[in-house]
């Protein structure tokens, strides 16, 4: 008996840390004292120039970057709010309600436009469109659909061509994916209608919009929906067998956010990464590989198509509201 | 006879003080009223929007297949945004048992009341705003209660109810400033009127007891009644005590006259010596008499008109010159001659009267106590005061005396066997003093009396 209690003793930081993410990569500052860990659904590639240029900046700092998808991070941040320091997701929803939870720490000395931010906790620092995409070929010598409409009409002339090479989010697991098919739906019947078509031309559903943009690129796929923008346009500067469309009928666009762990055991620190975060002056340097878009200062104000932060984003995190969506989504894409 | 008037307190500081006082209340009042109210309101529309958050999650509630759907509108949390990004909180209950959202808003025991408002806590300390509504689904064959919870925090409200609260203050110490400064012009008009009365009464002349004639506000007619009621019968006291002096010399005087003359005829016509030399005692005591009655009476007569003298202006020479005039027949009894050295005019404001008296007394004295074939000199000179200066070639004033002789009553030892009363010098003293002189007393150094009246 008491073996076991050791076994299990000796196991039980390996437990702890048996969370599978998707991605881990400790980077390291100059002369590291301590670590802050990041928990984020933005992908590495994406993030690390953003991260070396806090550590240059901050040389006594280790930066742990740990990546999982947007539905998850609620779930482990919920379970153990004081190991991480800052949390950075896509899913602008699960973000609001994490804040509005009280998993977020005020930070009232970042001075951001009040449509980017969200109790001065939660703060946008892109504003990514989603986007269609679609494979070239798919449309060779004709024009390419420049909204919904459009795509719906093409998908009906040529179902044979398009059958099972469709894609998009599953919005049972990517919390994004939810984020965009919910703000669709409220935005207009068009949404439901395209689901119904992409669903009856066996459409794929996928986690990421990496694996979209890739099947994209290699014809897997003709058409992607509801495709990070940004991340298409960083693929696009190394692959051009796909273009990226921005619906012109009603684009939808997020803004990523992070805010700091209320339980935070580095709180000056975690500020600092989230006000670099903030602050977009990475973009100038010449470190930013990622093309992660920066958040559109209109100085008129917020950009009209971006999504608002506001506390009415939860209402499809409801249980109820979700089972239903889920329900009338699934009725439409899978037949 | 100024006699300091006792001072408690200023009717005008009290005034600005009771109306600043109430000012003061009046603003924190105002304060805590409209702040109450503002609070009130700004309840009443965080409440409305709650409420119409419930409602709208309540109306999207229905049964569908036995199963409750809420597919409630995205309005209902919208509608809750606030420029605080207050946080927001919904429960969604079936029967008393939680569908979707918040736990703690359907605590166990089910302690929140089911419709209305209320306050609550969130289990991280949060100040919340709750409302509430439920509603009987009905079903085929099931009817369930739906309750709806909606809560949101307080930050918004409370931001608005500082703006409030600060600009209320500002106005409450607007309104407070104007008020004080309403207040010090308030009470220096209402003490207007009374200053008015008291300079109107201080500017008259000392024979002015007529009574008060401008019009004065009614709160202030009682005390002018009194005033005048007073100065009335000031006036009138004094014109009989005027009349009833002169009345008394007269009474006193006459008969004294008549007794005398009658005492002279019979000292005639007796021969026998003891008779002649009582009837001499008896003209001695009469004269006496007379002569105290006389003195006693300008001495009261002097008393009085010191008090409100009658200034004219007149010349000093000129007044001296009669006086001594008159008295040569009694200066040659005793073979004295009177010289006044000076004839210049020297020009006074005084009371006549009063100088007669005072010089008659002091050239009486002269007359009584300088032996017989003597000079008197009488100097009258203008400056640096007024001044009268008599001496005689008596034997002077007794010298361990002279501090007193100016009492009243007080004789000097040299007087023995002179008929006096003790007055002359005290007339002379006090009419000095109420025409702002002195009366001084001295030896000249060959011998006599010097007595100098300065006006
Ligand atoms: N010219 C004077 N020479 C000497 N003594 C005087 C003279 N005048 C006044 N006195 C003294 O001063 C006293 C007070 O004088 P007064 O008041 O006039 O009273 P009365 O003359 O009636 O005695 C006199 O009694 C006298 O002793
Ligand atoms: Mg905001």
């Amino acid at each position: 008996m008491r073996y076991i209690l050791v076994v299990i003793g000796l196991l039980w930081p390996m437990l702890i840390n048996a969370q599978a993410w998707e991605d881990q990569q400790l980077f390291k500052g100059e002369n590291p004292v301590q670590t802050l860990r990041v928990l984020s659904s933005t992908d590495t590639g994406f993030f690390s120039p953003i991260i070396q240029s806090f550590l240059a900046a901050n040389p006594d700092w280790n930066v742990e970057y740990l990546v999982t998808g947007t539905a998850d991070i609620s779930a482990i941040l919920q379970q153990s709010p004081q190991s991480y320091d800052v949390v950075i997701s896509s899913a602008m929803d699960l973000q609001v309600k994490l804040v509005n939870d009280g998993f977020a720490l005020k930070l009232p000395s970042i001075s951001h436009p009040d449509w980017a931010q969200w109790r001065q906790s939660l703060f946008a620092f892109t504003s990514e469109p989603a986007t269609i995409v679609v494979n070239r070929s798919a449309f060779r010598g004709k024009s390419i659909p420049a909204n919904r409409q459009e795509l719906i009409r093409a998908l009906r002339e040529a179902p044979e061509v398009f059958d099972g090479k469709l894609g998009t989010y599953d919005v049972r697991s990517s919390g994004v994916g939810y984020l965009f098919a919910t703000q669709d739906a409220r935005a207009s019947e068009t949404f439901w209608r395209l689901m119904e078509v992409m669903g009856g031309l066996k459409l794929r559903l996928y986690c990421c919009s990496g694996d979209m943009i890739d099947h994209v690129a290699s014809g897997e796929l003709l058409v992607a929906y509801n495709v990070l923008g940004s991340y298409a346009a960083a693929r696009q500067l190394q692959d051009d067998r796909f273009e990226i469309i921005l619906p012109s009928d009603f684009p939808t666009t997020m803004m990523r956010t992070g805010f700091v762990s209320k339980e935070t055991k580095h709180p000056v620190a975690a500020e600092r990464f989230v006000r670099h975060l903030v602050d977009g002056r990475y973009f100038a340097t010449g470190l930013n590989t990622s093309s992660l878009p920066q958040l559109g200062l209109y100085p008129e104000g917020r950009n009209p198509t971006v999504i608002p932060l506001e506390p009415a984003l939860m209402t499809y995190l409801d249980k109820l509201k979700r089972r239903t969506f889920i329900q009338e989504w699934s009725n439409a894409v899978i037949q | 006879m100024t006699e300091t008037v006792n001072v408690s307190g200023s009717l005008r500081r009290r005034l600005t003080l009771t109306l600043i006082g109430g000012a003061a209340v009046l603003a924190v009042v105002l304060f805590a009223v409209v702040r109450l109210y503002a609070a009130q309101i700004a309840q009443q529309g965080q409440d409305s929007i709650l409420s119409a958050s419930v409602t709208s999650m309540l109306d999207a509630a229905v049964l569908r297949d036995g199963a409750v759907v809420v597919d409630f509108p995205y309005a209902a949390l919208s509608m809750l945004s606030t420029t605080s990004d207050d946080r927001v909180f919904y429960a969604i209950l079936q029967d008393q048992t939680l569908l979707s959202g918040y736990k703690h808003l359907s605590p166990p025991n089910g302690s929140f009341p089911t419709t209305g408002t209320f306050m609550a806590e969130t289990p991280d300390g949060a100040l919340i705003r709750v409302a509430s509504d439920s509603r009987t689904l009905v079903g085929a064959d099931t009817r369930t209660v739906i309750t709806v919870f909606v809560a949101q925090t307080q930050e918004a409200l409370q931001v608005t109810l500082n703006d409030i609260s600060r600009r209320v203050a500002l106005f409450g110490a607007g309104f407070f400033c104007l008020s004080a400064l309403l207040s010090f012009w308030a009470s220096a008009s209402t003490i207007t009127p009374i200053r008015r009365l008291t300079s109107s009464i201080a500017r008259r002349g000392p024979q002015d007891l007529s009574p008060v004639a401008s019009p004065v506000p009614s709160e202030m007619v009682s005390l002018v009644e009194s005033l005048n009621r007073l100065m009335g019968r000031l006036d009138k006291a004094l014109s009989q005590s005027e009349e009833f002096i002169a009345e008394a010399a007269h009474r006193v005087r006459t008969p004294l006259a008549t007794v005398r003359s009658h005492a002279e005829a019979m000292l005639h016509r007796v021969d026998r010596d003891e008779n002649r030399k009582a009837l001499r005692a008896m003209v001695r005591a009469i004269d006496e008499s007379s002569r105290a009655a006389g003195q006693l009476l300008d001495h009261a007569m002097i008393t009085f008109r010191t008090d409100h003298l009658e200034r004219e202006e007149l010349n000093l020479t000129d007044l001296l010159q009669e006086l001594v005039q008159r008295l040569t027949p009694v200066a040659e009894m005793k073979d004295i001659s009177l010289l006044v050295e000076n004839t210049e005019p020297v020009l006074v404001s005084a009371d006549a009267i009063l100088l007669q008296n005072a010089i008659r007394n002091l050239i009486d004295n002269a007359l009584k106590y300088s032996p017989m074939e003597s000079e008197i000199t009488i100097r009258v000179s203008a400056s640096p005061t007024p001044t009268i200066e008599i001496w005689d070639q008596g034997a002077g004033f007794p010298p361990d005396q002279i501090a007193n002789l100016s009492s009243r009553f007080s004789r000097g030892d040299n007087a023995k066997g002179i008929i006096g009363s003790g007055l002359g010098l005290a007339i002379a003293q006090d009419v000095a003093e109420a025409h702002g002189g002195a009366l001084k007393l001295s030896n000249l150094p060959g011998g006599g009396a010097c007595v100098t009246f300065s006006l």
